[in-house]
């Protein structure tokens, strides 16, 4: 717990929003929170598609193309 | 550069940033001869680490001053700081332009609205939104001597620093870390208070004429002589504020077709007495003799510009203690150049007179120079003697000009009795003309203070800048919030301290600064430096990616470069 407090603080004067009024510091608290947000929602929801997709290409691409060459060998 | 800002920010003390003066045209023709060579080209910003002096055989004791780099990473979050800073600003302004929430500042009345706005350049954006929210940790009342300790006037700010309220409380025993009160004169009891006392009965305190007409005391003619005499010159002329001996001095010396050369460092007096003074002016880089160098020979070299004639006088602006930095002039490597060069040097003791040299005669003394080396000694009596105002010293001819034609010493009022009196009286003690040894030992302490609260910083591992003798301790804070939070942290513990930051620094290199003074027991400095580290920690200060203190440097290679 201490512990936490102390990186808010940390938190706070790395920022700069320590000096701010209260109001302002949950602002700049909601906005940076809801990016942080949703880039791990976009990362959720998104990132599991794209490595499928993903790891299908590679596997096209190095599990493929030798059958293929193969096949223009012969 | 406006004053205001800086004023404020500084508690009145220094804008010290020249912005005048351009950079010296190519140097074409003359390549060798160089009085101090080049080792490398000029010293590349990022690259500050000046350990010791180029010109070794000059120096009579090792010359230490460091200049720790700004680590990398806090450069970058420094400026995002500032950045998300910026953005609420400008969400602050557009909030008050259409009215939302309460408006305490200056602004423009409705009848002014359509003339060139007032109060939107980066100075005032600064201030609204940057300086106002941490304003709480300067212009702080103090109600009692600000001695080696005294008392604040608490308080509390209901509208977040846009206007403040007495609680009628008093902070009692705040350490004092902030007064430039080096000897420790700045007191209400002892030798130099009775004197001033009894001088008050005598001759009451304004004085209510200048010094041509009915305002020349013998107290004063007793005052310069002996200032003639600490300084070793032959003679000196004492002015009743120091601020005004730069910058009235200045345009007296100068004037049209002259050259001054000003270290970027200089304070504001002496930038406005040389603005003031009609000369060109030109900026070499803090303590960079070779920068000096290389002006000096571009001017004797090109002459004036356009014209082509020779410069009537060039004069070099320097400072003995940089009040900002901790850092102490090249005095012997200037005075060489000026020598080489035929220049000459107006040397302003402000912090170093008293709090420098084994005899605390500032830096002529520290250096073991001559003082007729020195064309122009000026300094102040603010600091180290506890009183007001500033002298100049020098050859006779110079003073007996100077009191024909120097606008202080006209038009402004003499300094007031007891003030003069007190600096009589603090300087004989310096000197020893007293009886005592108190000087000696006040001098004594004061070097052992700032070698100790030095050495201890260092090894807690914060950046410190300047000489390892200086008694001016800046300590790095880099970013803006740390500034409000060093200041707040500081004054819960009971200490107070002074921070600065822009326009009085580089914008990322905010800083707080800590004057040593010979009033300063072992056991306050223990207090301050344990605050110091309890603070270092939370705010986590210690930058410093230094194994340890940077030993000595001893000279053994003699270098020759000033016998061609
Ligand atoms: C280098 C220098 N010169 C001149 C002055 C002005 O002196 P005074 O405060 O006596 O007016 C100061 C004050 O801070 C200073 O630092």
């Amino acid at each position: 717990m201490e512990y936490l407090a102390w990186l808010y603080y940390q938190y706070l004067l790395v920022t700069g929003i320590y000096v701010l009024e209260p109001w302002e510091k949950s602002i700049f608290n909601s906005v940076l929170f809801s990016a942080v947000a949703m880039v791990i929602y976009t990362s959720y929801v998104f990132v599991p598609i794209h490595v499928r997709l993903a790891l299908e290409f590679f596997s096209a691409i190095c599990g493929g193309q030798p059958e293929s060459t193969m096949a223009l060998m012969n | 550069m406006t004053e205001s800002s800086a004023n404020k920010l500084l508690n009145g003390d220094a804008c010290r940033r020249t912005s005048s003066g351009q950079k010296a045209s190519k140097n074409g023709f003359v390549k060798n001869h160089c009085l101090f060579q080049q080792p490398q080209k000029y010293r590349c910003p990022g690259e500050k680490n000046q350990h010791g002096a180029h010109n070794s055989s000059l120096y009579k004791r090792p010359f230490v001053e460091s200049f720790e780099q700004t680590p990398l990473l806090v450069a970058v979050l420094t400026y995002v700081g500032y950045g998300i800073l910026t953005i609420f600003g400008y969400l602050r302004d557009f909030l008050r332009h259409w009215n939302i929430g309460k408006c305490t500042m200056a602004r423009e009345r409705e009848e002014q609205k359509d003339f060139v706005p007032l109060y939107q350049d980066f100075e005032n954006f600064y201030t609204r939104n940057l300086y106002m929210r941490i304003r709480d940790n300067w212009n702080r009342p103090i109600c009692s001597v600000p001695g080696a300790k005294m008392n604040l006037v608490e308080r509390v700010s209901p509208d977040y620093n846009w206007t403040f309220q007495h609680t009628g409380n008093v902070v009692q025993d705040v350490i004092n870390m902030g007064s430039y009160n080096y000897l420790g004169f700045a007191e209400n009891t002892g030798a130099c208070a009775d004197a001033a006392v009894e001088v008050t009965q005598k001759y009451g305190v304004g004085v209510g004429s200048t010094r041509c007409e009915l305002g020349n005391l013998d107290i004063h003619e007793e005052l310069e002589q002996l200032v003639a005499r600490f300084l070793g010159v032959e003679s000196a002329m004492t002015f009743g504020m120091g601020f005004a001996t730069n910058s009235m001095n200045i345009p007296a010396l100068t004037g049209k077709g002259c050259l001054i050369l000003s270290d970027e460092l200089n304070h504001a007096s002496l930038v406005l007495g040389a603005r003031l003074s009609g000369s060109t002016i030109r900026v070499f880089k803090h303590n960079n003799m070779q920068s000096l160098e290389k002006l000096l020979r571009d001017a004797i070299v090109h002459g004036q510009p356009r014209t082509h004639r020779p410069w009537r006088k060039i004069l070099i602006l320097v400072e003995g203690i940089y009040s900002m930095e901790g850092s102490i002039v090249r005095l012997p490597e200037v005075i060489a150049l000026k020598k080489r060069y035929k220049a000459y040097v107006y040397l302003d003791e402000a912090h170093s007179i008293g709090a420098l040299g084994s005899n605390g005669k500032g830096v002529v003394d520290y250096f073991g120079l001559d003082p007729t080396d020195v064309d122009v000694m000026m300094g102040t009596f603010t600091k180290s003697f506890g009183g007001a105002g500033g002298y100049i010293g020098g050859r006779k001819e110079l003073i007996d000009y100077l009191r024909q034609h120097s606008h202080s010493a006209l038009y402004a009022t003499s300094m007031p009795p007891p003030v003069a009196q007190q600096i009589i009286t603090s300087m004989k003690i310096i000197m020893g003309e007293d009886g005592t040894t108190l000087g000696a030992d006040r001098l004594r302490q004061l070097s052992e203070n700032t070698t100790y609260f030095r050495r201890k910083l260092c090894e807690m591992g914060v950046i410190i800048y300047g000489n390892s003798d200086s008694p001016v301790v800046p300590v790095m804070l880099y970013m803006p919030a740390k500034i409000g939070a060093f200041g707040r942290e500081m004054l819960k513990r009971n200490i107070g301290t002074v921070v600065v930051g822009f326009p009085a620094t580089p914008i990322i290199e905010s800083r707080a600064r800590f004057c040593i003074s010979a009033a300063h027991t072992r056991e306050m400095l223990d207090t301050v430096l344990e605050a110091m580290n309890e603070v270092g920690d939370l705010l986590q200060l210690k930058y410093s990616r230094r194994e340890r203190a940077p030993p000595p440097i001893r000279w053994t290679s003699e270098e020759s470069q000033l016998q061609d």
